[in-house]
């Protein structure tokens, strides 16, 4: 099936019927093992158990920015390519990619709180993810701000381009503020040097996540069609003549 | 109930729009103002409303409700019709009521008169420039003031909304009420002209 | 009263509808709060210490920005004309008004504070107590501001010049917010006395404001 066929309203609400029940049920059943090995993982020798929480900090930071990526995807279908679905799924992903944002947040503070003494710092990455968190709600208050989807659409598509190129500056900046003002955060973990028992669950919880995502995103999708379908036969219906 | 005015004289942006006007127009009358743009017929319907200061002369109701101004017993219909696209067409139309104080009417029953009931629930975003009018119409009965102040209250409608339109005028005068309407084509109602400005 | 209660509901609706600002008051905040680490760096301890001032600045611009729409939108469709011409004095017509956006714009704000606290370190003492003193002060702001609205409305003119107009009228809204504020923290001095000011400063601003508003409204008309 190529991007054109799927591009009609009514074939993706009746391919994501049946689809969504396996989405659902795989991200279920990943998360689940995900969970799992994230509680059985052995403590950290510095962090003791709170390490724990970056099973689930860690996925919600990689889709926070992940979400923003599928947006300016979306955003460039709407502007270059036309594509009937292509607002929809950035309008459906906004809500969706500030909710992991938040939850990356919270879960940072959490974990922040033993390490810091404080549930706030302004610490590099924390920072940054404030402010991606900030430009997700502006970008959603901009969908709210005009009631028709499709003028919406071109308005937000620009602002998520935009916020695409400025997001590294952004870090950029923010990296270079942080280390003006003190030395190097205190919550510095390498990748690579990371442990094979930690690594395995933190990828399978990833996993699970972006599958969440995946299927959030085709649900909302088919709630803002249907929307958007409801808006239209109210429409006409205020256009019906008065018997 | 009696709406005149003596030697009124009208002064907008420091530009004399028109002086020594009189008019009268009573109980189930209608008063036509016409005239060429500019000649200052929204200006007096706004005199009338309370909305404008006259700089010389006086309007006056008589024998209307002793306790209220005139602008508390009229109804002012301009070109800006004063409804919120975000608020439904019922919500728009019951907010009226019960901030204009119109105690007798059912919303519901004033949407009906104009052909609007089954639109009630939608957001007034969605109607046409005629049914936004028929809205602003709905409003006049639902507010249900003696005094109508139209301008221009045709623009927009089509044949079967003017018809509507003298209906409604029609039951308002035969329940005593006065009607003051600008207006540059025929009202399809009985009335009395007042020609503002000088020929042209 | 009805007619009163209609126009306090009908404001707050269509705050909250599509289109409507009072979230983004919310939203204005929080970008406001954000950025002042970036100016006065990171340093909790600094942070904390300017705290309440920081809060109380964001709040004022933040409820200063959602003012501008005030009466402009009721002007801009004529739904003004109609308020002008309703049985209820105009006065209590803009105090409904100002009332309705207090509680659609004003109040978020104070639900957002103790959120904001957080990113600022501040405990839990200072944080309500800038709340308390957020609570206390943001009507006079909305009220005094709202003389500001319909001053722009009369001459045509929104946005700038209304924050022009009405941030002289609130310094003293902020300078007793913040000594409030600051004395429940830190002391030396006691929270009664300007929190006490503050309240009064609200009250005065309760009669001043739409007398003040409904006058340059009815001024205005044209």
């Amino acid at each position: 099936m190529t991007l054109t066929e799927l591009a009609n309203p009514t074939r993706f609400l009746a391919l994501t019927a049946k689809l969504l029940p396996w989405l659902a049920a795989a991200s279920a059943i990943l998360l689940a093992i995900g969970l799992y090995q994230s509680a059985t993982a052995p403590d950290d020798y510095q962090q003791g158990a709170t390490v724990k929480i970056m099973f689930i900090h860690v996925p919600n930071a990689w889709l926070s920015m992940f979400v923003w990526g599928v947006m300016s995807v979306a955003a460039l279908g709407t502007l270059v390519w036309r594509h009937p679905l292509a607002d929809v799924a950035a309008k459906s992903a906004a809500p969706i990619g500030a909710a992991f944002t938040f939850l990356a947040l919270v879960t940072g503070s959490l974990w922040g709180r033993p390490m810091w003494g404080t549930y706030w710092e302004w610490d590099a990455r924390l920072t940054s993810v404030l402010i991606l968190f900030l430009m997700y709600l502006g970008l959603m208050a901009l969908w709210r701000a005009v009631e028709d989807p499709s003028r919406a659409a071109r308005a937000a598509a620009v602002l998520t381009l935009v916020g695409a190129i400025n997001i590294p500056v952004i870090k950029f900046s923010v990296d270079w503020w942080n280390t003006l003002h003190q030395p190097a955060s205190v919550l510095r973990m390498d990748g690579s040097t990371l442990d094979r028992a930690f690594l395995i669950p933190l990828l399978v919880m990833a996993l699970a996540f972006t599958l969440l995502f995946v299927t959030l995103l085709l649900a909302a999708m088919r709630n803002e069609i249907l929307r958007r379908r409801v808006r239209t036969a109210r429409i006409l219906e205020a256009g019906r003549a008065a018997a | 109930m009696r709406l005149s005015g003596r030697g009124v004289k009208c002064v907008r942006g420091g530009r004399e729009v028109f002086s020594n006007l009189d008019f009268e127009v009573s109980s189930g009358e209608v008063l036509a103002v016409t005239g060429h743009n500019g000649s200052g017929k929204t200006s007096l319907l706004r005199l009338i409303a309370g909305l404008l200061i006259p700089a010389r002369g006086t309007i006056l109701l008589e024998k209307g409700e002793a306790e209220l101004t005139l602008a508390e017993q009229a109804h002012y219909l301009g070109h800006r019709d004063a409804l919120k696209p975000a608020l439904s067409v019922g919500e728009n139309i019951a907010f009226w009521r019960d901030f204009l104080g119109g105690e007798t009417s059912d919303a519901g029953d004033s949407l009906a008169a104009v052909g609007l009931d089954h639109a009630a629930d939608l957001p007034a975003a969605y109607l046409s420039a005629g049914q936004r009018r028929r809205l602003s119409l709905a409003r006049l009965l639902a507010v249900g003031r003696p005094v109508w102040l139209l301008d221009e209250p045709a623009a927009a409608l089509d044949a079967a909304g003017q018809e509507l339109f003298s209906r409604l005028m029609h039951g308002h005068l035969a329940q005593g009420g006065l009607i003051v309407a600008a207006t540059h084509g025929p009202l399809g109602i009985e009335a009395r002209e007042l020609r503002m400005g000088g020929p042209s | 009263m009805t007619a009163l209660a209609a126009l306090v509901r009908r404001d707050i609706r269509m705050a909250l509808r599509v289109g409507g600002g009072a979230l983004i008051g919310v939203l204005f905040f929080l970008s406001v709060v954000v950025l002042m680490p970036f100016a006065v760096g990171p340093d909790l301890k600094l942070l904390a210490r300017l705290g309440p001032a920081i809060l109380w600045l964001g709040a004022l611009l933040a409820s200063l920005l959602t003012l501008d729409r005030l009466f402009m939108a009721d002007h801009e469709d004529g739904s003004l004309d109609l308020i002008v011409m309703s049985r209820s004095p105009l006065e209590l017509a803009c105090a409904a008004k100002a009332l309705a956006h207090w509680i659609a714009a004003g109040l978020p704000l104070i639900v957002a504070t103790p959120v904001l606290g957080l990113l600022l370190d501040l405990d839990l003492l200072s944080t309500s107590a800038v709340a308390l003193t957020l609570l206390a002060g943001t009507p006079a702001l909305t009220f005094t501001g709202m003389i500001g609205a319909a001053l722009a409305v009369t001459l045509q003119r929104g946005g700038l010049l209304l924050a022009v107009l009405v941030l002289p009228l609130s310094i003293p809204v902020l300078i007793f917010g913040v000594a409030a504020s600051e004395a429940a923290i830190s002391g030396p001095r006691t929270f009664g006395a300007p929190f006490l000011i503050l309240c009064a400063l609200s009250l005065i601003s309760f009669v001043i404001g739409p007398f003040a508003a409904a006058a340059s409204l009815r001024q205005g008309l044209d």
